[in-house]
């Protein structure tokens, strides 16, 4: 016990000692280690696939060995996403997904669907295989349990919304929750439900199946107040409360209009959405100076956000998801006003990291870039 | 980064002149029109390479950082059994040719954005550092934005005899150059620390027009640099290998050396070969992207070889394609090289090219010439 504890330590000791950076300077240890053993590295969280199924037609589910970087990273709670860096023809590409295993577990599982176009989904679907090593990193998010367990939980997925809500409900049965739990999803077809067989044997767990293309199931149409009422009789609204209580909690995970469709019933439903806002765009640029200083260009602002407009002068800044939550094209404003494009704040903090995907300039702004 | 060829240059306000150059006696003459029809052609072939790169050229660069890797792990571990001639001379070589090769195919080049596309943070222009002297971010500078840009422009492409050296008959003769060839020899041999000190503007400094406390921020960053790369190869190494230390520390100082006079010869046969032209301040104001193009094939010399010499060279022996493309990865050059040429043919323009002994026997005697006072 006490060996097997000490020797990772005393491995990560000697490779991130100064001597060590010394001598495999100036690429520095990992650059040698991960010839070796590609997610052996110490400063970057990486995954090798270990299992691959295509458990429907239109998604892949990913089970993924995180490395020790990976795991030594804050942990994840069971409905928070990770980032995924994977590269196709050679380029890099970084998505957010949010796993479906049970708070805790050493493997993290994905269930990716596979959208018409998408370059990462549809290369995955095609060529994920069992060792394929992945760029994982931790990346967050509000959409999680209460630490102190509601009574009662509702969960409502629609399509891939369902990882979420799959490692909400694995951690719960997990931990041996007493309380009510109802799950509604909805997907295209019975063949494209993802999970429809471990849901079924799911003790404790009232599971309602709709089906908006093909396929009769436990609920018909979209999401209204008759398919609440199926899943969870008044869960709070008819009792007066406005708010439910501590004793029920709703999640909502899916495209936006089912996100609407909830909140209009539940209107504290805590919701997550997989679909890029769209985002108000300024009805006129502010025809400011932008300047990206490191790369000695600057131009005139479109009115557009700062990684389009750096784009667009030939600059290749680093970027993820682009909807402003996987922060890898985030850069150092040094001066200038910026509106974030998501929530319209407008900051004038002099040299403030911004993530350049979802901030516009407004007037004159200078970038580290 | 990319900013070279980006770099917008400026339209002239009016037609701008005819260039005519004088090329081994003969007359090298292109129009505006010329120049316009030429940069085309020019611009084609680059974006037909561009929009055809992917997965091909990761695994390129990405199996010569492998073998690179694995030379160097491999050279310096024969080198800790260095007592044993065989194991030093083959440590030895193994640990040179893994310096050209970090030095030339993937420094070089990765520095030059020739794989931003990719997205790595290894091979990102702006992150990647060398197992050189010189600090890459002042390389950057020096290298990919003046150089590439002003290229042999007398007055401002330092690279023009790197403010040591009278590479050029426009550059004006002094006493001090009689030493050009003993200078020459010297750089050779400290290469490293001659480009690592590039950005510190010697001659500038020598002149009185700056002072060396201009510089404090280039030098500390020099010194960083410099000290690092010294206690590695010259005290870290030879003392982790004990009794044995002077064989690792002869290895590591020989594998410096070689790959020193390797990479000087390679890069002085880029722009000093006989034949190849130097532009002024003047000739190139207001020129147009056409005849942007124009300075840079007549101001690079290709060298020829196998498929081995031009990884070994950083496939700087396909200067001409490097300079008309900087921020092309360079393994695609070899296959460009035969359409420049024939663009080249079609426009009466001189493609200088040739085997590395005779290209650079006549940089050596283009430096004993321009030692001599001319009469």
């Amino acid at each position: 016990m006490f060996t097997q504890a000490l020797k990772p330590r005393l491995r990560d000791r000697v490779l991130r000692s100064s001597l060590v950076d010394l001598l495999t300077g100036p690429h520095g240890v990992d650059r040698y280690t991960e010839l070796v053993e590609p997610t052996w590295t110490s400063g970057d969280a990486r995954a090798k696939i270990v299992a691959v199924l295509r458990d429907t037609p239109r998604s892949v589910t990913l089970t993924l060995e995180p490395n020790t970087v990976f795991t030594a990273a804050s942990p994840l709670r069971a409905g928070q996403h990770v980032t995924l860096t994977v590269e196709v023809d050679g380029r890099r590409q970084t998505r957010c997904y949010s796993p479906a295993n049970a708070e805790g577990d050493r493997l993290i599982e994905l269930t990716i669907g596979v959208h018409d176009g998408g370059r990462v989904s549809q290369h995955l679907y095609r060529h994920a295989q069992p060792g394929l090593v992945v760029g994982l990193t931790v990346g967050g998010g509000d959409f999680v349990l209460p630490a102190e367990r509601p009574r009662r939980i509702l969960f409502v997925s629609g399509g891939s919304g369902i990882t979420p809500v799959m490692s909400m409900l694995r951690t719960l049965v997990a931990e041996g929750f007493g309380g009510d739990i109802a799950f509604v999803h909805y997907a295209r077809t019975p063949e494209e439900a993802c999970y429809r067989a471990e849901l079924a044997a799911m003790p404790g767990v009232r599971v309602l199946h709709g089906y908006t293309r093909d396929g009769v199931g436990d609920l018909t149409g979209k999401f209204d107040a008759d398919h609440l009422d199926a899943a969870m009789p008044s869960p709070g609204r008819r009792a007066g409360a406005e708010r439910p209580g501590n004793d029920l909690a709703i999640f909502v995970c899916g495209p936006p209009a089912l996100v609407d469709a909830v909140r209009e019933q539940c209107p504290v439903a805590l919701s997550e959405s997989f679909v890029p806002p769209v985002f108000e765009v300024p009805t006129e640029a502010s025809g400011g100076l932008v300047s990206f200083a490191d790369s000695g260009v600057a131009v005139t602002d479109d009115g557009r956000s700062l990684l389009e407009q750096a784009e667009a002068a030939g600059l290749k800044p680093e970027s993820g998801c682009r909807m402003g939550i996987c922060h890898t094209c985030t850069r150092r404003k040094t001066s200038g006003a910026v509106k974030n494009l998501i929530t319209g704040a407008v900051s004038t903090t002099e040299g403030e990291d911004v993530q350049i995907c979802v901030t516009a300039p407004v007037g004159d702004v200078a970038l580290a870039l | 980064m990319t900013a070279t060829l980006e770099r917008p240059i400026e339209e002239a306000p009016t037609a701008a002149p005819t260039l005519t150059k004088v090329v081994g006696g003969k007359t090298v003459t292109m129009t505006p029109e010329q120049a316009d029809a030429f940069g085309r052609e020019l611009d084609a072939i680059k974006e037909r390479v561009l929009a055809d790169l992917g997965e091909r050229d990761a695994t390129y660069i990405r199996s010569v950082i492998k073998a690179q890797r694995a030379l160097e792990v491999g050279g310096r571990a024969l080198l800790f059994a260095g007592i044993f001639p065989p194991a030093w001379l083959a440590g030895t070589a193994m640990l040179a040719v893994s310096k050209i090769l970090d030095n030339m195919e993937i420094g070089h080049n990765v520095m030059h954005g020739q794989y931003d596309w990719m997205g790595d943070p290894a091979l990102t222009s702006r992150n990647f550092e060398w197992d050189s002297a010189c600090p890459s971010d002042q390389w950057r500078h020096s290298h990919n934005y003046m150089h590439h840009t002003y290229t042999n422009i007398v007055g401002m492409d330092r690279d023009v005899g790197y403010g040591i050296l009278r590479m050029s008959e426009d550059q004006r003769w002094a006493p001090y150059y009689r030493g050009n060839l003993v200078y020459a020899f010297v750089l050779m041999v400290f290469f490293q620390y001659g480009v690592a000190l590039h950005e510190l503007e010697t001659e500038r400094i020598r002149s009185g027009e700056i002072s060396i406390a201009d510089k404090r921020e280039i030098l500390a960053g020099i010194w960083k640099k410099v000290k690092r790369q010294t206690l590695k190869d010259y005290v870290a190494f030879p003392l982790l290998a004990g009794p044995f230390a002077p064989f690792v520390f002869t290895g590591n100082l020989t594998a410096n050396l070689i790959r020193n006079v390797w990479s000087y010869a390679i890069i002085f046969c880029g722009h000093f070969p006989e034949g190849v032209q130097e532009f002024t301040i003047e000739e190139t104001a207001n020129e147009s992207r056409g005849q942007w193009y124009f300075r840079q094939l007549l101001g690079s010399a290709n060298l020829t070889g196998g498929k081995l010499f031009h990884i070994m060279s950083g496939n700087l022996s396909f200067q001409i394609e490097h300079h008309l493309f900087p921020d092309v990865p360079a393994h695609r050059h070899a296959e460009i090289a035969e359409e420049v040429q024939e663009i080249c043919e079609r426009y009466g323009l001189p493609y200088n090219k040739g085997p590395l002994p005779k290209q650079f026997a006549t940089v050596v005697s283009k430096i004993i010439r321009l030692a001599r006072k001319p009469r």
